[in-house]
C-alpha cells in the first residue's frame, strides 16, 4: 500500500509538468496580452512594461524561466493584472474563502444525497422513494445560476433573514446561501448514484444470505450493504470533492464571496496569464491528489483490491 | 407433529406480463431428523418452495396457503417475526457459493454475528464458537483462517463456511438449495459427505433441494418429484429409484447419463419445460407426456395415496414403463 502511495506520488510528478507546459503553451498561443487595453499604450511604454515582465524573451526563455521558478521556489510569478501581487497573493486570498464553503458544500451534499439515495432503495417504489427522486430532479434541473438569484431574492429581498453577499470571515450567515446553491446539483447526482448502486446491491445473493441469517433490515443495510453501495459514489466523489473546494464563478459573482472562482475568469478575461495559470496548476494538482485518495479508500473498502 | 408442515402451497409473482404460478398447490410434511429430497427441473418451483418457507421471496411474489414450522404459521410471519428464527431454527444454504458470502467482510464477522445475535454471546465468545464450527466442516487451520475475507477461499471452501454459518444456532432444518451445483464433480461428493455427517451429529432435519439425481440416492430417507409447481410423485427415496410410477420420474431417471453403457446419444425428455405464467389445466407434464391419455391436459390428475407413495397421473400405475 505505501509502495502504491508512493509510486502513484511519482508518477503525478511529470503529470504535473506537462500540465505546466501545455498550459502555458496554450495561454502563449492565445492572442492578445494583459496590456492589450481598449486605448493602446505607446509602443515604448508597451515594450518597458514587457520587458519588466520578461514577456520579451523568446518563447523557450519564458517557459523555462517560469517552470523552474514554479518547480524550484513554488514561484507562480507576478499577477499582470494586480500590481504589486504575486499570484500565490491571490490564490491565499481567495482559495481559503472557496475551500471553505466548497468543504460544507460537500458535507451537505453527501449527507443528504447519500441519506435521500439509501431511503429510496429500501423503500422502493413507495412514496418516499418518489419524494426522494422527485427531489434529486428537482435539485438536477436547477442549475446554481438559478438557484443563487431564487436564494437571494426569497431570503434576503423577501424575508431579509440572511446578508445577500460578503464573506465576513465566513461566518455562519454569509455561507449558508453559498453552500445551499453549490451543493444542490451535486447533491441530486450522489442521490441518483447511491439509489441505483444500493438497488444493485440488494439483490445480490449475499444479502439474501444475510437475510436468511435472522439478521434485522437495520444491520443488513449499514452492515452488509453499505460498503459495496458506497464503491460508485466514491468514484463521483473525487472530482465532485475538487470541482467543490476549488468554486464556482457563479457562487462568487452572485453572493460576492470573492472566492478563486471569480479570479479565475476575471483573469481570463484579463488575460493574466500567470493567475489562470496558477489556478489551473492548483485544480490539477488537487485532481491527482483526490483520485489518489479515492483509490486508497477503495482498498480500504474493498479487501479484493490490493495494490 | 411434523417439523415442517406445508399444505397447498401456491406462490404467485406478479409482473408485468401477467401472473407466473411458480408452486401451485405443493402439499409436503418433513419430520424431525429426517432428510427430504426435492427433485425437478429448473424453473419447477423447487427452490421457491423454500424461499416461500424462509420468507425470503422476492418483494413481487406473494405465498398462499398454508405453511408451519413446529405449529408456527409462517405465512402470516412478517419480516421481524422471521428473523427470530432464521438460521435459529430453520437455516438455508444457497446454489452459488462464490456469491452468496459478503465479500466485504471477514468470515469471522460473518459467523460471528449469527451467534451474537440469536444467542447473545460476546464477541470473541462468538469467533471461537465460529472456529469450532469451521473444524467441523473440516475447514483446514481454522483458527488462522476465520478472520479471512471469502475471496480467499475456494468454491467448495465457500460452501463448507456457509453450511458451518447455518449450523452455528444448531437449527432442526436446514434447507439445502442445489448446494452442489457450482461445484465440481469430486468437491460435490465432499459437500454431500459432510452434510451427511451432519444430519447425523446434530440430527438436523434435512431438505435438499436439487435437479441431481445421483447427489440424491445416497442421501435422502424420501424424495419428492416436482413438476410446473406441483407434485408428481413422492416415496421413498429407493422405492422412487426402484419403481419409478410416473411417467415424469421414469424419464428423468432414464436421462441420467451412464458410464458404464455406450448410449450413443444423451436421453433427454421432449419437449420444453412450461411456461409457469401459462400452464395447461389439466397435468403440467402432459404436453411432454409420451404416455399421456386423451384427458390428461384438460384434468388435473388427483393427487392419490398408496401406502407410502403418492403419485399424480392418470395413468394406471401398471402401465408406466
Amino acid at each position: 500500500m505505501l509502495s502504491f502511495v508512493v509510486r502513484r506520488l511519482a508518477v503525478a510528478i511529470p503529470t504535473l509538468l506537462i500540465l505546466v507546459i501545455l498550459s502555458f503553451i496554450l495561454m502563449y498561443a492565445a492572442p492578445g496580452g494583459p496590456f492589450n487595453s481598449e486605448r493602446p499604450l505607446p509602443p515604448e511604454v508597451l515594450a518597458n512594461i514587457e520587458a519588466k515582465y520578461g514577456l520579451d524573451q523568446p518563447f523557450w526563455k519564458q517557459i523555462v524561466n517560469y517552470v523552474s521558478g514554479v518547480v524550484t521556489s513554488f514561484d507562480f510569478g507576478p499577477s499582470f493584472q494586480y500590481k504589486d501581487r504575486s499570484v500565490n497573493d491571490v490564490i491565499a486570498q481567495g482559495f481559503p474563502v472557496t475551500l471553505t464553503y466548497g468543504f460544507w458544500s460537500f458535507v451537505v451534499a453527501v449527507t443528504i444525497g447519500v441519506s435521500l439515495g439509501v431511503a429510496a432503495a429500501i423503500k422502493q417504489n413507495t412514496w418516499i422513494d418518489y419524494f426522494a427522486v422527485g427531489i434529486s430532479i428537482g435539485a438536477q434541473v436547477l442549475p446554481n445560476f438559478v438557484m443563487a438569484p431564487i436564494l437571494l431574492l426569497v431570503f434576503t429581498l423577501w424575508l431579509g433573514w440572511l446578508p445577500g453577499g460578503g464573506w465576513s470571515g465566513g461566518q455562519w450567515q454569509f455561507l449558508i446561501m453559498p453552500v445551499i446553491a453549490l451543493s444542490t446539483s451535486y447533491m441530486a447526482s450522489i442521490a441518483r448514484i447511491t439509489r441505483s448502486s444500493m438497488l444493485e446491491v440488494l439483490n445480490t445473493n449475499f444479502i439474501r444470505t444475510a437475510q436468511a441469517k435472522g439478521l434485522p433490515m437495520r444491520r443488513v443495510i449499514w452492515r452488509h450493504a453499505m460498503k459495496p453501495t458506497i464503491l460508485p459514489v466514491l468514484s463521483y466523489l473525487g472530482p465532485a470533492f475538487v470541482g467543490m473546494i476549488t468554486g464556482s464563478v457563479i457562487i462568487d459573482v452572485f453572493f460576492s464571496t470573492g472566492g478563486i472562482g471569480q479570479f479565475f475568469v476575471n483573469s481570463a478575461f484579463n488575460r493574466d496569464y500567470s493567475v489562470i495559470m496558477g489556478i489551473t496548476i492548483l485544480v490539477g494538482t488537487l485532481t491527482i491528489l483526490f483520485n489518489l485518495v479515492v483509490d486508497i479508500l477503495y482498498a480500504w473498502i474493498d479487501p479484493k483490491i490490493r495494490y | 407433529m411434523p417439523l415442517l408442515e406445508i399444505e397447498d402451497l401456491m406462490v404467485t409473482f406478479t409482473t408485468a406480463d401477467g401472473d407466473v404460478h411458480a408452486v401451485n398447490g405443493l402439499t409436503f410434511n418433513i419430520d424431525k431428523g429426517e432428510t427430504l429430497a426435492i427433485v425437478g427441473e429448473s424453473g419447477s418451483g423447487k427452490s421457491q418452495t423454500a424461499f416461500a418457507a424462509m420468507g425470503l421471496l422476492a418483494k413481487n411474489g406473494r405465498a398462499t396457503g398454508v405453511a408451519r414450522f413446529d405449529g408456527k404459521d409462517l405465512l402470516s410471519m412478517s419480516q421481524r417475526e422471521f428473523n427470530k428464527i432464521r438460521s435459529k431454527d430453520m437455516a438455508m444454504i444457497f446454489q452459488d457459493p462464490m456469491t452468496s458470502l459478503n465479500p466485504y467482510l471477514r468470515v469471522s464477522e460473518q459467523m460471528a454475528e449469527v451467534l451474537m445475535l440469536h444467542k447473545g454471546v460476546s464477541k470473541s465468545q462468538a469467533v471461537t464458537e465460529a472456529v469450532h464450527m469451521l473444524d467441523a466442516v473440516r475447514i483446514p487451520d481454522a483458527r488462522a483462517r476465520v478472520t479471512m475475507y471469502p475471496h480467499e477461499f475456494s468454491g467448495g471452501m465457500r460452501q463448507r463456511i456457509m453450511i458451518a454459518m447455518s449450523l452455528l444456532c444448531q437449527p432442526r432444518l436446514l434447507i439445502a438449495d442445489e448446494p452442489t451445483t457450482a461445484l465440481d464433480v469430486t468437491v460435490q461428493a465432499q459437500i454431500m459427505q459432510l452434510l451427511g455427517d451432519i444430519r447425523q451429529d446434530f440430527g438436523t432435519a434435512v431438505i435438499l433441494i436439487t435437479h441431481d439425481l445421483g447427489v440424491v440416492a445416497g442421501f435422502c430417507d424420501r424424495t419428492l418429484v416436482m413438476y410446473g409447481g406441483q407434485i408428481m410423485e413422492e416415496g421413498t427415496t429407493d422405492d422412487i429409484f426402484a419403481n419409478p410410477s410416473h411417467p415424469y420420474t421414469s424419464g428423468l431417471l432414464k436421462a441420467v447419463p451412464r458410464l458404464d453403457v455406450d448410449e450413443g446419444e444423451l436421453i433427454t425428455i421432449a419437449g420444453e419445460p412450461p411456461d409457469m405464467s401459462n400452464l395447461p389445466p389439466g397435468c403440467p407434464f402432459s404436453p411432454r407426456c409420451a404416455v399421456q391419455l386423451d384427458h390428461c391436459s384438460a384434468q388435473r390428475p388427483p393427487l392419490e395415496m398408496t401406502g407410502d407413495r403418492r403419485r399424480s397421473c392418470h395413468l394406471p400405475v401398471q402401465e408406466v414403463a
